[in-house]
């Protein structure tokens, strides 16, 4: 797999605060890419880095190949946390006007303002001023002048802020869109179903240090623990918990059922298979429900913060 | 060099159709000329109503000295005693009552003489009263000293020393008035440009910070970039409310003197002076004049205002785009006010006091070559006549200092742009200069 975006060894220091140590990235093309973190870990200070806001004071940042440089502004689209527009100007103008700082011509950013307008259907917004919109009007707005250049590398920092759910949905749908054409994207974000559903790979930062990197499916291969949760029908549940207890790590479950069953997650010892577990249950009763627990992203980071 | 163009074109667009700004381009010359006309129009109208003075002369002496003009009428009272006098002045409610006693000798004349009235009377009703009572006084002495007052006349001169430089160019009393005024108004003219449009350029940087759409802005373009493309966009747009102004003021002043008749130029004492000297002197008047204003160093003049103009305001507006960046509302800006505002103040006062008394004195020169204080002071110093090198040490002293304070703000604003919540205290700010 091809890489569009290294990050090498970047430190960064503010006065006597460090913001990055030593952290290193390697981002895939056609990836959608979970910068994740809890606030103030050094996130917006990276991204900023790659945005060439900010400056490293040491290690590099290759993207495409080559060491970033000012020219690389036109391949980046970045939609930032702390974001506005200019209020009194009117949405066209505007857009134009963000549109030809990234490089393009006037005439190429009317063609596709009018393409994106349509499609998110906002066309007769044109001669509106931003203060006249509202919130998440003015998100839309922000959103199609983020990819209006259609940027390789897409950042998006909490890009479902002030969103209702119909249009988070549907500009979810635009950024995977993007994806599939092409583009690269790092999604930075709290709202961890949103990492479960859209990224291919993670990173944590906390506390200026990158602490977990990979791909979701393998993190989750290495937090996952042997444990299942089961729906059992026994003649007698107090007598089947107790022999149970008696064998395996347990612990309660919750899951929505119509049968007056006993819930529990059971975690298999080492050296057995769940095989073994489903002889064993099947055994004692009529086993209704049998999953395997996979931990969802917002337990990995929990989990990985505490330990950290 | 396309972005600056792009960023500087916003800036100009987004000031120019602003509607408070629209409004006050075309509002304060009409506010400026109708208060104008207004003052010009009610002083008139003071002067109008007649004032009645009752006269009580005891002593003669002053009978036909009182003669009534258009706004001073005097009514002679005769057979009455004083209390009687002021009891009919102010049942009649004249201005006042002038009371000539009768007394031995002259001096004891003079210091009996009293004005009763209601209230204070006016400066220049007393004034003149005074003056037409010691004029009369004063040649009734000289006769009762036996002395001709026609020789006192004639034994009385003038001296109005003629001025030449050693280089032979005459110069007058009249030219140094000239000099001050052009170098006065070129001084007081970059003081208010600097501080309406430096304000505005604050205000601009506090709204992108506001508004949130800054870390968009400088995704694309550097934060220097931005910064100039601010400073020049809404100098230009200042630029244009400032031609405009001069313009409709020019305009507005010609039509409400038409209009109303007032002579606005009345009041102005180079016309006084001009009518003092009606009689010959008017025309070497007029003549020295011209002589003056082509002794002027006017290209010299011009191309240092249009330097120290530029140099001067750039070096504040960076300055106020940095405390724009320091902050995140303008209520938050006092603190950092105050060290911009203060030398600009010093300035002026340096100007109007000390370039004024000695325009080469040595506080005058120390003052012209710190930067902060150069441009005000130098402009008011250049029409006396300032070598050419030491303008140029001030030039050149300006423009160092000027990138020096532009990347000392650009700094400031790279980090402050970014920086939300808690007001910076100076020692942060001196840490920011370090990221």
């Amino acid at each position: 797999m091809k890489k569009l975006l290294e990050v090498n060894n970047v430190s960064k220091t503010y006065g006597d605060y460090k913001a990055l140590n030593d952290v290193s990235l390697s981002i895939n093309k056609g990836s959608v890419f979970g910068l994740l973190g809890p606030n103030g870990a050094g996130k917006t200070t990276l991204i900023r880095i790659i945005n060439q806001i900010t400056m490293p004071d040491t290690g590099s940042v290759i993207l495409d190949g080559e060491p970033l440089k000012p020219e690389h502004i036109k391949y980046i689209g970045y939609l930032p946390e702390e974001r506005g527009l200019y209020k009194t100007m009117k949405v066209g103008e505007q857009a134009l006007y963000l549109a030809q700082l990234k490089g393009l011509s006037k005439q190429e950013a009317r063609q596709r303002l009018k393409y994106w307008f349509d499609r998110l259907d906002i066309g007769d917004w044109w001669d509106k001023k931003i203060q006249e919109l509202s919130k998440g009007m003015a998100q839309k707005i922000q959103f199609v002048v983020t990819v209006l250049h259609n940027p390789k590398l897409l950042i998006f920092d909490e890009p479902f802020s002030g969103f209702d759910p119909i249009n988070a949905n549907l500009i979810k749908d635009e950024i995977l869109k993007l994806r599939d054409d092409g583009a690269t994207i790092i999604f930075s974000t709290h709202r961890m179903e949103s990492v479960e559903e859209m990224c291919d790979h993670i990173a944590l930062i906390n506390r200026s240090n990158k602490i977990l990197d990979g791909r979701l499916v393998d993190i989750k291969r290495e937090f996952k623990n042997n444990t299942f949760e089961i729906g059992l029908i026994t003649p007698d549940h107090n007598n089947t918990t107790s022999l149970l207890k008696e064998k395996f790590e347990m612990f309660p479950a919750n899951f929505k059922s119509i049968n007056d069953e006993l819930q529990y997650q059971i975690k298999i010892p080492d050296g057995h298979s769940p095989n073994e577990l489903i002889g064993y249950l099947t055994s004692l009763g009529q086993l209704t429900h049998f999953v395997e627990v996979i931990p969802s992203a917002s337990e990995i980071f929990i989990q990985t913060i505490q330990k950290n | 060099m396309n972005h600056l163009l792009l960023i500087m074109k916003r800036e100009y667009l987004t000031k120019v159709k602003n509607k408070s700004f629209i409004i006050m381009t075309f509002l304060s010359p009409l506010l400026f000329v109708g208060i104008f006309a207004l003052v010009a129009y009610l002083s008139n109208l003071n002067n109008d109503t007649v004032r009645t003075v009752n006269v009580m002369d005891e002593s003669g002496l002053f009978m036909e000295e009182f003669v009534s003009s258009s706004q001073l009428q005097y009514k002679i009272v005769f057979d009455t005693t004083l209390d009687e006098a002021k009891k009919d002045a102010e049942e009649n409610q004249v201005y006042g009552l002038l009371y000539i006693p009768k007394t031995e000798d002259l001096g004891a004349l003079s210091r009996g003489i009293t004005f009763y009235s209601k209230d204070s009377p006016s400066l220049s009703t007393i004034g003149s009263i005074n003056n037409m009572l010691e004029k009369k006084i004063n040649a009734l002495k000289l006769r009762e000293a036996g002395i001709d007052s026609e020789i006192i006349k004639k034994l009385h001169i003038k001296i109005s020393a003629n001025q030449e430089t050693f280089g032979g160019q005459e110069t007058s009393k009249l030219g140094s008035g000239l000099k001050l005024a052009f170098g006065g108004a070129a001084g007081y003219l970059l003081f208010m440009f600097i501080i309406i449009y430096g304000n505005m350029i604050m205000r601009s940087v506090i709204e992108e910070k506001t508004s949130r759409v800054i870390e968009v802005i400088i995704s694309s373009v550097k934060p220097r970039l931005l910064l100039l493309g601010k400073i020049l966009g809404t100098t230009l747009a200042g630029l244009t409310q400032f031609m405009i102004w001069v313009v409709l003021i020019f305009i507005l002043m010609a039509v409400a003197s038409s209009v109303f008749g007032i002579d606005t130029a009345a009041a102005s004492p180079s016309q006084q002076m001009l009518e003092q000297s009606v009689d010959g002197g008017a025309q070497k008047m007029v003549h020295d004049l011209m002589l003056e204003i082509n002794n002027l160093p006017i290209l010299n003049l011009i191309i240092m205002f249009i330097l120290f103009f530029v140099g001067g305001y750039l070096l504040y507006a960076s300055l106020y785009a940095a405390v724009g960046a320091a902050v995140d509302s303008e209520t938050d800006t006092q603190q950092f006010m105050m060290p911009i505002l203060m030398p600009l103040m010093l300035a002026v006062y340096v100007g109007v006091f000390t370039v004024i008394d000695n325009p080469h004195g040595t506080v005058s020169q120390v003052f012209s070559y710190i930067p902060f204080t150069s441009p005000v002071v130098m402009l008011m110093r250049i029409p006396f006549g300032v070598p050419l090198w030491q303008q140029l040490i001030s030039i050149v002293i300006l423009f160092l200092t000027f990138f020096g304070t532009v990347w000392f703000a650009a700094k400031i604003y790279r980090v402050g742009i970014l920086m939300y919540g808690k007001k910076p205290t100076y020692k942060e700010l001196f840490k920011w200069l370090k990221y």
